[in-house]
Order: C-alpha cells, then structure tokens, then sequence
C-alpha cells in the first residue's frame, strides 16, 4: 500500500485512488447505520442512534434526521460537527435559491449544489474531506418524491432504497430482496424497521436506540417532514413485531 | 416615445412592442424587433436604453438557457421573472439598467401569465400591462375593452385598437409595430403591423425627357 499518498488529500495515489476519500468513508462505516425507503406516497428515513442515554433530550434535538427546507430533509452517518457545517451550508444553499426565483429548490439540484461543496474538498484547499455520508429525503414538482445518497467522495446517486453508516452492506442486500417498486409508506416503515432489526448489533429495539422520520404530503397538498415521537414509535415497533413488548413485572 | 403592451387571455398571452429605433431625431431603423424569444414557451418584450436593452435580455436569455442545460428542466415563468427581478435589483445598487420589461410566458401546470418589470425592478404579475407614453393610450383601451379569457381573435381586435389609438393620439407615435404571441404550443411571432414599409425594392427610372 502506497503510505506516502495518505496524507495529502489532493493527490492520486500511483494506483489512481484518493486515500483520504476512501478513509474518510472508513470513518462512517463504524457510525450508525440509516436507512431510506422511497415509496409511492412519501419517503422514510429510520437511524440508528449511538448515543442512548436516558440523560438526552429527546424532545428537542436529534442525532439523525435533520430539515433542510421545508420540502427536504437529510439522514446523517459519520461525524456529527461535519454533518453540521454541511447541514448548514445545504440550508443556505436552498435559501439562496428561494431568494432568487421565488420557488423551492428543486431537490436534485440541492444534492448536486452540495456535493459540489463535498468534492471541493477533494480536489484543492489541503483541507480533509467531510467525514459524512447523507441520505436526503424530499419532493417537488418535477420529480415528486425523492432519495438521493452522497458520501464523502461528493458522488451521489438517486435510490429506491439505500442505507449508510454500519453494516449498510448487509442492510442494502436485505433492501434488494425486500423493496418492491409499489411500496406504499406504511409498508416502507414496517420494512425500514424490519431491516434495521436485523442489522443492528444490539439485541433489541427500542424506542431511545431509535429515530424516524417521514416526508410525505399533508391532504393539503403541502410537504411535510415528520419526526416520529418516542411514544408512537414504541407503538410502531411492536406493531410491526420487531421489538417485545414490555412485560409486567409481577 | 417606445411602446411595449401586453395582456394575458385564454390560455395564451400577447406582447406587443413598437419597431422604431431612433437616436435623437433620426429613425435609424423602423423593423427592430423588440421582442426577444426567452426560451420555447417564454417571452420578453423590452424598451428602454438602446444598449441596456439588448445587452440585459440577452444576458437573462443565455442565463435562462444555462439553467435548463445544467438542470434538464426550464425555469418556470415566474421563477424566470424573479430571476430577471433579481438581477435588475443587484444591478441597481451601482447604477441601474434602463430597461423596461414585460415577460409573457405559458407553463403547462400554470397556463399563460404576463409580468410587469420595471427598470428600478419592481415586479407585478398583471393581465395587462404597458410601458412608455403609449401606456396612457394602450392601458385606457384595455381598460375599457379588457376581460378575463379573451379570445386570440378577441385580443388582437383589443391590441389593433390599442395601436390604432397610438397612432393617432400619440405626437411622435411610431409606425410600426410587431406582436407575438405564446401559448400552449410556445412563442412565436404572431404579425406585424407596417404602416411605413423600408423599401428594398430599386426606385422607378426616371421618365424619358421629352423630345
């Protein structure tokens, strides 16, 4: 292995790979696994939480889901004060857009605005590339509903179903087998949970080790980007028989 | 004395603009077309500054173009003429363009739609609208004759007797003018109206002196 081409970022390896791209993807394998399921009547986003502890307050902040805009919302894996700044500067983007023509942006173009940012990072500055993969979640006019991944490399792609962080392989192969292109959003719940289950470490799911959020459009006509709360997710859980429920102590 | 009108009707809209270029007293030309095609379902119908004119709507044009390039889908009417605003806006900090804008278009969801833009940049979205001192004759016309889904033959009847009113109201109206119209099918010239024609045509040979 060409250990001299490490360190710098902005350089080929003999082999043509960038080292600091692929490490900083090593960086996000070892984060929590997030899942997004794209289905006819909206798009769902189930992660996997790293910091439990009874101590967090669960009301007011999130590890996981983020909103961008009112029509957008973003999964995170890797390193959460890189996810911040890119977060941030995705919102500003989207603002910026608003400001000019009036209108949302369009999501693809959101997701390509950013990874231009991402890839920036990759070519010229000597500065590290973000340690943080994302699946974005929203709607629009033109394309309806949407999921794209990106990761540090600023590639992105448009998915039915996808997932990042830990294990998101074994996650994306159960994906491929369970996914079917008529899902409805109920179904893609149950099935984000359900792959979740299985591909996380530990032994149980609960509600704290848990977030999830949906993108859908209210009777209205209007996005609506929803997190679930601790309560109906528990519901959820044992609804779809992925967790048991809690027993009575004599 | 440049006059550029406008109106909005059943699933179509209509841009009407004079043809004259002048500088000081002289015509220099009498068929300058005035209204530029923004992209296929897009117009602009522009008058102001010689130079700012044709320099602003093709910079807005190239612009509107790039966009669909990158994005693989053109920009809504009314994103191009927030777009348009935008531009106008920056630009006034320093010293403004001196150009008037009316921007006709048809988007499939939305239909026709027609946008007041002025050169300090304001922006309405109107039914009707005109720049220029023809505005107190063409905007009174409408006024009176204008209703919501006119018919193409409907408004270009309102559009001939706004021109008509023009012509013989107005001190230094000018001779010619051209329409276009865009609807579901895109933007396209629609006719002109010549009432001095540049000739091209070698004059008569001067009759043989008698003998």
């Amino acid at each position: 292995m060409s250990r001299r081409y490490d360190s710098r970022t902005t350089i080929f390896s003999p082999e043509g790979r960038l080292y600091q791209v692929e490490y900083a993807m090593e960086a996000i394998g070892n984060a929590g696994t997030a899942i997004g399921i794209l289905s006819k009547d909206g798009v769902v986003l189930v992660g996997e939480k790293k910091v439990t502890s009874k101590l967090l307050q669960t009301s007011t902040s999130t590890e996981k889901m983020y909103k961008i805009d009112d029509h957008v919302a973003c999964a995170v894996a890797g390193i959460m004060s890189d996810a911040n700044i890119l977060i941030n500067t995705a919102r500003v983007q989207a603002q910026r857009y608003t400001y000019a023509y009036q209108e949302p942006m369009p999501v693809e173009q959101l997701v390509q605005s950013l990874c231009d940012t991402k890839q920036g990072y990759t070519q010229f500055g000597g500065l590290r590339p973000f340690g943080v993969s994302f699946l974005f979640a929203g709607w629009d006019k033109n394309y309806g509903f949407q999921l794209y991944m990106s990761d540090p490399s600023g590639n992105y792609g448009g998915w039915k179903a996808a997932a990042i962080g830990a294990n998101n392989q074994a996650a994306q192969s159960i994906l491929k087998q369970d996914y079917k292109d008529d899902i409805t959003r109920e179904e893609a719940v149950q099935l984000s949970l359900k792959v979740l289950s299985k591909t996380m470490d530990s032994t149980s799911l609960t509600s704290d080790k848990l977030e999830l959020a949906e993108v859908f459009l209210s009777p209205s006509g209007k996005v609506k980007y929803q997190v679930c709360s601790p309560e109906t997710l528990t519901n959820l859980l044992v609804k779809h028989g992925v967790t048991q429920p809690a027993t009575d102590t004599a | 004395m440049e006059c550029v009108f406008g109106l909005v009707g059943n699933g179509f809209a209509v841009v009407v603009a004079d043809t004259s270029a002048v500088h000081s007293i002289l015509v220099h030309k009498s068929n300058e077309d005035k209204i530029m095609v923004l992209d296929s379902h897009k117009l602009i119908a522009a008058s102001g500054e010689a130079g700012d004119r044709v320099q602003f709507t093709e910079y807005i044009q190239k612009n509107v173009a790039l966009y669909q390039f990158r994005n693989g889908i053109p920009l809504t009417t009314a994103a191009a003429a927030n777009f348009t605003r935008g531009e106008l806006a920056t630009a006034l900090r320093k010293s403004p363009y001196f150009v008037n804008i009316l921007l006709a278009g048809y988007d499939k969801e939305t239909g026709p739609s027609l946008y007041y833009i002025d050169y300090i940049a304001s922006l309405h979205k109107v039914e009707k609208g005109a720049f220029g001192y023809g505005s107190y004759f063409s905007l009174s016309m409408m006024d009176r004759y204008f209703h919501s889904g006119m018919s193409v033959e409907e408004a270009i009847d309102l559009v001939d007797k706004c021109i008509l009113e023009i012509r013989s109201r107005l001190v230094v109206a000018p001779p010619n003018f051209v329409i276009k119209i865009v609807d579901k099918d895109g933007a396209r010239e629609y006719a002109w109206r010549e009432s001095v024609k540049d000739t091209t045509d070698a004059p008569a040979p001067a009759p043989a002196p008698p003998a």
